[in-house]
């Protein structure tokens, strides 16, 4: 049973991961400010018990993750701090760059159309990520399968691009339903 | 005396005219191509994705979940138990050869899967998984089609208290169970009950926190944050990771009925760790890393030689495949009969049943057996698909775990995009999913479980909407659990965080003895 005794985590750990208290506290209080908010974002019907009040649940649940979050605090107030809390919190924005490259995705299928914005996606993304070379053919390649698979095969609705417009009149449709 | 044989013997063989007739339909059901192409696709697919370490049935289900809605609901779900019940044979893969899950639940194999593959045993290692895997589903599989007549009596016991309840101890039971993380899993379950509220809500016709967006009123869509929460925050783990150079080592060659053999001998555990799964797995928020715990401790606390757990030991192999392959029939009992997902993935499953119309609950269990037998039969028979699909090309399989990380990002992005599109064509949705991938994030950085969220979302509604109708009867708070089964639920609740406060003290003393 040596395993279990050495591996089971303690129900409060003895260190905590740089940037945990922060992500705490955020949570936290976008909660308070949410409860601050309630009763202008809520209704409170008169003559209704707790359990049938619009409130009930929103209320229940915000004060659980303050309340919860209150004692998250407490009970590792007490554990020793693993530094590093803001290079955490710049790991964390960094990723943002990608979200970003994934929102300028999805909005350039309806102007590109689904085939050249998901080829140009899949290329862009591995050079921006260090592949050079056969990689980044390949790359786009599953970009083609995709398309072909899920749009030309499947016809999953995904919309047709705007530049399909100026495709010549025999080609649009065919552009348009299946790339 | 003989006319009680004969009347018992009428009675027996009706039921089993009935069950049979079940059986049949059940049968006929399934016998169609596109719902075999769907087990087929389903259950091969599942293996590739659990044998990507970084993958994991969770973000494949999630990225195929949409668009499984516009299929029938057997067909829709039999693609998804076909990954959700073969990842986690992939996910031995790497396991055992290099080291790392495949998917989470794997993580115990590599205690003795990979000690076996360094001596060179990694063809048996493997054979044992794979195995013991098939073993615990088929035992799992036969006590389900045996508990179903018994759950079909069962479940129309359970009205709105009880199923209130039932879901209440599935959120106790999820948080306690996050050992070392019940406070961050108790903060998250609650943020998902809340983000459950936001919308119109539907029996006064309010609005809630929907700051007067449009967007908002119909409320935050549980795929946009399943495909946000699970796809896009790995997606954004894998592009933010460093590639690490993967080698394969050499796979010996056995035949296949050697491999079958040798589990033979391990029979015992086998059954046990099954055994266990089952239980844990018709448990709510208990299911596959609580079942493997107990069966690897069973293991190697009855094994001749303990000393050699983790340093190779097959038994270890066998006890951690085992249970954690007789979770998912056994968490679908909770989730059919009840309406109550026990995890994240079940949580899924029920927003395909919810989108076909089918509700799950005891209505769904007393009048159409034979749709639950089907998806039963239909575990059964992805379990052999996958056990046949792996002994003959675990060789080529093993090629998927030279795809490098970032490069599996990108291609989870290029997927999700699918998920979410299809859906409902919606920008917003993308930017909502892209926002809770952008949570999903911080909370695997920070080690964060993600799954109470998810549990917070599905059983928060179910549990306001159960309340308000339960509350209705309630006079004084004893009538609340003046049922049986309402006071089983009640008792294993306090027990639930009793346990939890007694471990919390018994800590504490500890933590305090040693400083």
């Amino acid at each position: 049973m040596s395993y279990q005794e050495d591996d089971h985590p303690h129900v409060f750990p003895e260190s905590r991961k740089p940037g945990e208290m922060l992500f705490v506290t955020i949570t936290m209080f976008v909660a308070v400010a949410l409860l601050a908010l309630a009763p202008w974002q809520t209704t409170w019907l008169p003559g209704k018990g707790f359990a049938a009040q619009p409130r009930f649940w929103p209320m229940l649940s915000l004060g659980g993750v303050v309340l919860f979050g209150l004692l998250n605090a407490l009970s590792r107030m007490r554990i020793t701090r693993t530094p590093g809390r803001w290079q955490e919190a710049t790991v964390w924005m960094r990723s943002l760059e990608f979200v970003g490259w994934y929102m300028l995705y999805v909005a350039a299928i309806p102007l590109l159309g689904y085939l050249i914005a998901t080829v140009l996606f899949t290329t862009g993304m591995a050079l921006r990520l260090g592949y050079r070379g056969r990689s980044v053919m390949v790359a786009g390649l599953f970009g083609v399968f995709v398309v072909l698979f899920f749009k030309t095969a499947m016809n999953v609705k995904i919309p047709g691009g705007a530049i399909y417009e100026f495709a010549p009149d025999t080609f649009r449709y065919f552009l348009l339903r299946y790339f | 005396m003989n006319s009680r044989l004969i009347r018992s013997a009428i009675s027996f063989s009706a039921i089993f005219e009935v069950a049979m007739d079940t059986l049949l339909s059940s049968i006929e059901m399934l016998a169609r191509w596109d719902v075999i192409a769907a087990l087929l696709i389903g259950s091969i697919g599942g293996v590739l994705v659990g044998a990507m370490p970084g993958v994991g049935a969770a973000v494949a289900i999630a990225i195929v979940l949409p668009v499984t809605f516009s299929l029938e609901p057997i067909v829709g779900l039999t693609a998804l138990l076909g990954i959700y019940g073969s990842s986690m044979f992939g996910g031995a893969i790497p396991a055992i050869l290099v080291n790392t899950p495949g998917t989470p639940v794997n993580a115990l194999t590599t205690y003795d899967g990979y000690p076996m593959t360094k001596r060179g045993e990694s063809r048996r290692a493997l054979s044992l998984a794979y195995s013991a895997s098939f073993y615990g589903a088929v035992i799992s599989i036969v006590s389900l089609l045996l508990l179903a007549p018994v759950l079909a009596k069962i479940a129309p016991m359970f009205g709105a208290r009880e199923i209130f309840l039932a879901a209440l101890l599935g959120i106790v039971l999820v948080i306690v169970t996050h050992r070392g993380q019940v406070l961050p899993a108790a903060i998250l379950a609650c943020l998902g009950i809340f983000l459950q509220t936001i919308g119109i809500e539907p029996s006064a016709y309010s609005q809630r926190f929907t700051f007067g967006q449009t967007w908002l009123q119909s409320g935050i869509d549980l795929i946009v944050v399943v495909l946000g929460l699970f796809a896009i925050s790995q997606a954004l783990v894998l592009v933010m990771s460093e590639d690490k150079p993967v080698k394969l080592p050499e796979v010996e060659k056995i035949g296949f009925f050697t491999q079958m053999r040798d589990l033979w001998v391990f029979r015992r555990i086998a059954t046990v760790a099954s055994a266990l799964g089952v239980i844990c797995g018709m448990i709510p928020g208990v299911g596959e890393f609580m079942s493997q715990f107990m069966s690897y401790a069973y293991a190697q606390r009855t094994s001749k030689t303990p000393e050699l757990f983790g340093k190779g030991n097959p038994e270890g192999i066998v006890a951690s495949e085992a249970a954690n392959n007789s979770v998912p029939a056994a968490a679908m009992i909770p989730l059919l009969a009840l309406g109550i997902p026990g995890e994240e993935l079940t949580a899924m499953m029920l927003a395909v049943f919810y989108v076909h119309n089918v509700i799950p609950g005891p209505q769904l269990f007393a009048q159409h057996l034979d749709f639950i037998y089907a998806l039963y039969i239909s575990l059964f028979l992805l379990n052999v698909i996958v056990v046949t699909f792996l002994f003959f090309s675990t060789k080529t399989l093993m090629k998927v775990m030279l795809i490098p990380d970032r490069f599996l990002g990108i291609m989870i992005f290029t997927f999700s995009l699918i998920g979410i599109y299809t859906l409902r064509n919606s920008l917003t949705d993308i930017a909502i999913a892209s926002a809770f991938g952008f949570f999903g994030f911080i909370l695997k950085r920070l080690d964060l479980p993600t799954s109470p969220i998810i549990l917070g979302i599905v059983l928060g509604k179910l549990m306001e909407d159960r309340l308000r109708t339960a509350m209705a009867r309630v006079r004084v708070p004893w009538d609340f659990i003046d049922r049986p089964i309402a006071f089983i639920l009640f008792s294993m609740i306090v027990l639930a965080l009793g346990a939890q406060i007694w471990t919390v003290i018994k800590d504490r003393k500890t933590t305090g003895e040693k400083s």
